[in-house]
């Protein structure tokens, strides 16, 4: 609406005077500077309001509860004042309950009329200025580039904000469980840490023994390995193939149908690990006179290693298409045949950018969950035999927070502790695969 | 002077494009040929056919006779490996691998099993770095990555790595366009070293080059061979019109 | 040649025979793996299409429903069907005596009151009258009747006792079990009992997290996109906006589900198990894979396009938004629509924000909860019962056919638009 107004306006001055810019610019102009600013207000409010809230509610708690008791604490004032709570409950939290009500109203009722406010004061404030015929297009171009701008941090806001909820969670919980403990202790059983409601204290000696992160650390490498030993191979060589000796025929069908391998979700791969590949192991290993589980390490590793072979086969068929044309013909013209060619000359020269992809595909594999979950079952074993159960830090993420969860509880705060050791697992692996690659490059070059 | 490679009514295509019409020249023994002309004119695809390396060409073909030897070499029959261990080739632009000079030179005697003993490796390597003029500055550094050289030395390198094999012909297509003036005459000094031993084929757009260094001359004109004669009859006493045009700079 | 030379050179040969091969042969395993996979599935799958149903005579005895002549659709609705069902069940089996009655009405899918109210609901006329009905078998029957369970293990054994097989193969002669093509499975919503199950609610709550998706991915990611392409000045800044956007595509995907759980659900007070929150956390994953495709096609518009432009006197930003922007769109949606099949295919991070709840109504905007399909597919496959097998494969084909269209259009829209000025 303001849009038309300032488009209006610019007309009438049109009229009288040379205009700097095209009358819809006036309209934009307008419009953005009442639309822009209340907004913004409105949108800060908006995502503070909880946590204000949160904490002016709890502030008559806080003196006589432990922190991890007032999250429990708050999420039952909400449920009683939104009624949904079962059961009877206490005096001082139904008080509170109320107060949470009435804080609510009110803040609506307060932001609704700052924005009006600073919507129609902007406004007005806008319109004065065309009367003077100041240039809009530029202004206008400059908020535009200002909004793409704020766009492009959306990424660094997102990486922040992991890394911000993951880190406050996982503090919260090396402050009951000691990190070594966590690091390199070999015991995992979660379930024996569960806090039924706000007022019971978990027992120190359970705590420390309850959260020895080893067997996932192990389990999940372990799974990565058996999935690259299957992956490595079938992919190198496809890649290979691809890029030396398939004919365009070959490439325009087999690409893409590799391709498909990559686009099947995960949790198919998983049901497919759980229904098919799981029991044949064990059929096999039964058959051979071997204890097999019927979730094995085995069955999630083999079928993993399918998932990621297009993944390793299309890297490598980049990294060994992008080896200089040069340097083949020089080989051949030496007389050797093509294989030789592959062995001994280009795979060498592509082998930083191969070693790069092979660790972007043990990042891949180190971060997959819907297989392990589904195939490899949710027991913490500390084990080097595939034929075994074990699991992994991610499924154990899913296994914590699928179910009731509180936010003060070490169980919950566990599953964020294992989620930053998981980011910043793939993290490294990431970082050395770039290094890697990044490093011979300069070398061969 | 006797013929090594001949070649009748060679005709080359790039899919519909014909690039070589109705080549037919002889290639003397142990002396350099020379094959002149302006850019596109097929003088790069017909060297390349004279070791088949327009097969890893998916679209070219070939067409005609060319005999190494009284062989037939432009035959499926043809074992190309064999071929390319007595024709050897030196690229435009250097091509070391990216391994040490040592393993530069050993690759070609490795791969097809002529050395027995690590010794006789190090003899290859050492005669090859020492025919090519390069021994002396890299004696001390064979373990060093050939891609650190200058560009002159991993030209001398490359010419070292293909005469490892004791081939009987070098073919060179524009070995010193990426070369300054002294890597440039270092590497023609060679060139008039290695004739004593190898018969080679030179590719140059260089006109002054082509004199000094060949025996005979072809000159090439939009896939026709126009004239091929002594050295010294082309450049001094042309017998086509066109090829004196050239000559003196008409065009191209 | 001699001999020895003559042997070596065959030994190279044969190395080199040797090395195609294998290549050749990963290529085929690769493939091998999904041929076998999409078998497996069609075959598990197929017969989830199909449904199971038994002709029953239901006698809509007015006396029996406590009903008077010519009764309002509101008294059709009030009054109860639960013995006329008993009764029309029980009389499948003249002879059948009490202790066998519960074997009988097993047979059947629970809701088989609601399906006999629900005809003479549509057809008030046949009151009073007997009409021949079918009736939904129970998953169990459905199975026996697809040849999924096999018949010939010891009873204990069997989901489905000798008396209930005696039944079904009498009604079987009869001609009074028929299959028919399983519209529910497509237009019900998730249920405890196999057979009544369908993707109903998952597939809406799919649609509802994608469409958030993309409301938020979409403007951030080409707006973004437009800047770090066009505007972004060359310093440490923007390599460290640059750094980030590669590091978040190579994050796990679950990891954003702790976000989501961390930052959306707890800080921001978003719904839980709502296809709101499962979008914006999908969003948050998507946008690299826009962004990096909306730089890749700008990048790919010919600079004199650009040069053109300002050569005319338009604004950098005029150039951009009137020129390059349209023209690069084609490879922007085309990596927009694989970004998308990615986001469709995710189910961890849903998961964690709680999309994995069992939804038994189909929910009807972003903030109801709901699952999506992969998550159903997840949720189906770890009950036990047979039944549920054939649905979690017919969940995939589904979901498959989903990624391949979404797959194609993306392909298609590159190319066909791309020719232009190539």
């Amino acid at each position: 609406m303001s849009y038309f107004f300032g488009k209006k306006r610019a007309a009438h001055i049109q009229v009288q005077t040379r205009l700097t810019a095209l009358p819809q610019f006036y309209g934009y102009y307008l419009a953005i500077w009442c639309a822009a600013p209340a907004l913004i207000i409105f949108s800060l409010w908006t995502f503070f309001e909880p946590f204000l809230v949160k904490n002016l509610i709890l502030s008559s708690f806080k003196g006589s509860y432990e922190s991890n008791q007032l999250s429990i604490l708050y999420a039952q004032i909400k449920s009683i004042a939104q009624g949904t709570f079962f059961g009877t409950a206490q005096e001082n939290l139904v008080i509170a309950a109320d107060k949470y009500n009435q804080l609510i109203s009110l803040l609506v009722k307060s932001k609704a009329i700052l924005s009006l406010i600073i919507l129609i004061g902007c406004l007005s404030f806008a319109y004065k200025k065309i009367n003077q015929n100041i240039r809009t297009r530029e202004p206008v171009e400059k908020f535009l580039k200002y909004l793409f701008f704020s766009c492009s941090l959306a990424a660094v806001l997102t990486t922040a904000g992991i890394v911000f909820s993951l880190l406050f969670e996982s503090l919260r919980f090396f402050s009951s469980v000691n990190f070594f403990d966590f690091a390199f202790g070999i015991e995992w059983n979660p379930g024996r840490a569960f806090v039924r409601d706000s007022t019971s204290q978990i027992d120190q000696e359970v705590l420390k023994n309850s959260f020895g992160a080893l067997p996932l650390f192990a389990g999940t490498f372990f799974i990565a390995f058996i999935a690259m030993c299957v992956a490595i191979p079938i992919g190198l060589m496809t890649g290979i193939y691809m890029a030396e000796y398939a004919s365009t025929n070959v490439r325009k069908f087999a690409k893409p149908i590799i391709e498909i391998l990559a686009g099947i979700p995960t949790v198919v791969y998983g049901f497919f690990a759980a229904l098919t590949v799981g029991p044949f192991v064990k059929q096999i290993g039964n058959s051979m006179g071997l204890e097999v589980s019927s979730e094995s390490a085995l069955a999630a590793g083999l079928v993993m290693g399918v998932m990621i072979i297009p993944f390793v086969s299309s890297l490598s068929d980049d990294v060994i298409t992008a080896v200089p044309q040069n340097l083949r013909e020089g080989s051949y013209a030496m007389g050797a045949t093509k294989s030789e060619t592959i062995k001994k000359v280009i795979f060498p020269a592509a082998l930083p950018g191969i070693v790069g992809a092979i660790l972007l595909a043990v990042s891949r594999a180190v971060g997959e969950t819907m297989i392990v979950v589904m195939a490899s079952g949710l027991a913490a074993n500390l084990t080097a035999n595939p034929l075994e159960s074990t699991t992994t830090i991610t499924a154990q993420i899913v296994m914590i927070l699928v179910g009731d969860q509180q936010f003060g509880d070490p169980k919950t705060q566990a599953a964020f502790a294992l989620g930053i050791s998981l980011f910043v697992l793939t993290l490294v692996l990431n970082i050395l695969a770039l290094g890697v690659v990044k490093k011979y490059r300069e070398k061969y070059e | 002077m006797k013929s090594k490679i001949s070649a009748k009514g060679v005709n080359v295509y790039y899919g519909e494009k014909q690039a070589l019409k109705n080549i037919s020249i002889e290639i003397g023994e142990k002396e350099v040929t020379a094959l002149i002309g302006p850019s596109g004119c097929g003088k790069s695809t017909f060297l390349r056919c004279l070791n088949r390396m327009n097969d890893v060409i998916d679209i070219c073909r070939v067409e005609g006779s060319i005999k190494f030897d009284n062989l037939e070499i432009n035959s499926k029959e043809l074992d190309v490996v064999r071929l390319r261990e007595n024709v050897g080739m030196v690229f435009q632009k250097p091509n070391p691998f990216p391994k040490t000079i040592y393993e530069n030179i050993a690759y070609g005697p490795t791969i097809h099993g002529l050395v027995q003993s690590k010794q006789e490796l190090d003899e290859i390597v050492e005669t090859s770095l020492k025919k090519a003029a390069l021994w002396n500055e890299v004696k001390d550094r064979l373990h060093e990555i050939g891609t650190g050289l200058s560009g002159g030395q991993q030209q001398r390198l490359c010419i070292a790595r293909a005469i490892s094999i004791k081939p009987e012909v070098i073919l060179m297509d524009e070995p010193c366009s990426a070369l300054d003036p002294i890597a440039t005459a270092q590497i023609e000094e060679l060139i008039d070293e290695l004739k004593n031993e190898h018969t080679i084929v030179i590719v140059t757009h260089s006109m002054s080059q082509a004199a000094r260094v060949s025996q005979k001359t072809g000159f090439f004109h939009l896939g026709n061979l126009i004239e091929f004669d002594s050295t010294e009859k082309i450049f001094k006493n042309p017998g086509n019109q066109q090829t004196q045009d050239y000559i003196t700079g008409r065009f191209g | 040649m001699n001999n020895k030379r003559k042997n070596f050179l065959e030994k190279r040969y044969k190395s080199e025979k040797r090395f195609q091969l294998f290549g050749l042969a990963s290529i085929s395993l690769a493939l091998i793996f999904l041929v076998i996979f999409l078998i497996k599935i069609f075959s598990n799958g197929y017969s989830a299409f199909t449904k199971t149903w038994i002709f029953v005579e239901v006698n809509y005895d007015r006396e029996l429903l406590l009903l008077e002549e010519n009764p309002s659709s509101e008294d059709l609705n009030n009054a109860d069907y639960y013995d006329i069902a008993y009764q029309s069940i029980i009389a499948l089996d003249p002879e059948v005596d009490e202790s066998s009655e519960t074997f009988l009405i097993e047979m059947f899918a629970y809701n088989y009151e609601l399906e006999i109210k629900n005809y003479l609901k549509k057809n008030p006329s046949d009151l009073g009258k007997i009409v021949k009905l079918k009736l939904t078998a129970s998953d169990d029957i459905d199975q026996i009747n697809k040849g999924n369970y096999p018949r010939d293990i010891p009873e204990e054994n069997r989901r489905v006792n000798n008396y209930q097989l005696k039944i079904f193969d009498m009604l079987e002669a009869r001609g009074d079990i028929i299959n028919t093509f399983n519209l529910s499975f497509f237009t019900n919503p998730d249920s405890r009992e196999a057979e009544l199950a369908g993707i109903a609610s998952s597939f809406m709550g799919t649609l509802f997290s994608i469409l958030v998706c993309l409301v938020f991915s979409f403007p951030i990611a080409v707006l973004a996109g437009i800047y770090l392409e066009e505007f972004a000045p060359k310093n440490k800044f923007t390599d460290f906006i640059e750094v980030n956007i590669n590091n978040l595509a190579a994050v796990p995907s679950i990891v954003f589900g702790l976000l989501g759980l961390g930052v959306l659900i707890n800080i921001f007070g978003l719904p839980r198990s709502t296809p709101l929150v499962g979008g914006i956390t999908l969003s948050l994953m998507t946008l690299p894979t826009i962004i990096i495709a909306a730089r890749a096609s700008l990048k790919a518009v010919p600079p004199s396009i650009k040069e053109a432009a300002l050569a005319m006197g338009a604004s950098k930003m005029q150039t951009t938004l009137h020129h390059a922007v349209p023209l690069s769109m084609p490879g922007t949606l085309s990596g927009t629509i694989i970004g998308l099949a990615q986001a469709l295919g995710e189910t961890a991070p849903l998961i964690l924000i709680g999309m994995v709840a069992f939804v038994n109504t189909i929910p009807g905007s972003p903030l109801d909860p709901a699952a999506s399909l992969p998550v159903q597919v997840y949720i189906w496959s770890e009950s036990a019962e047979r039944g549920f097998v054939e649905k979690v494969s017919a969940c995939i084909m589904v979901l498959l056919i989903f990624l391949i269209t979404m797959n194609l259009t993306a392909q298609i829209i590159r190319h066909r638009f791309e020719k232009k000025w190539s």
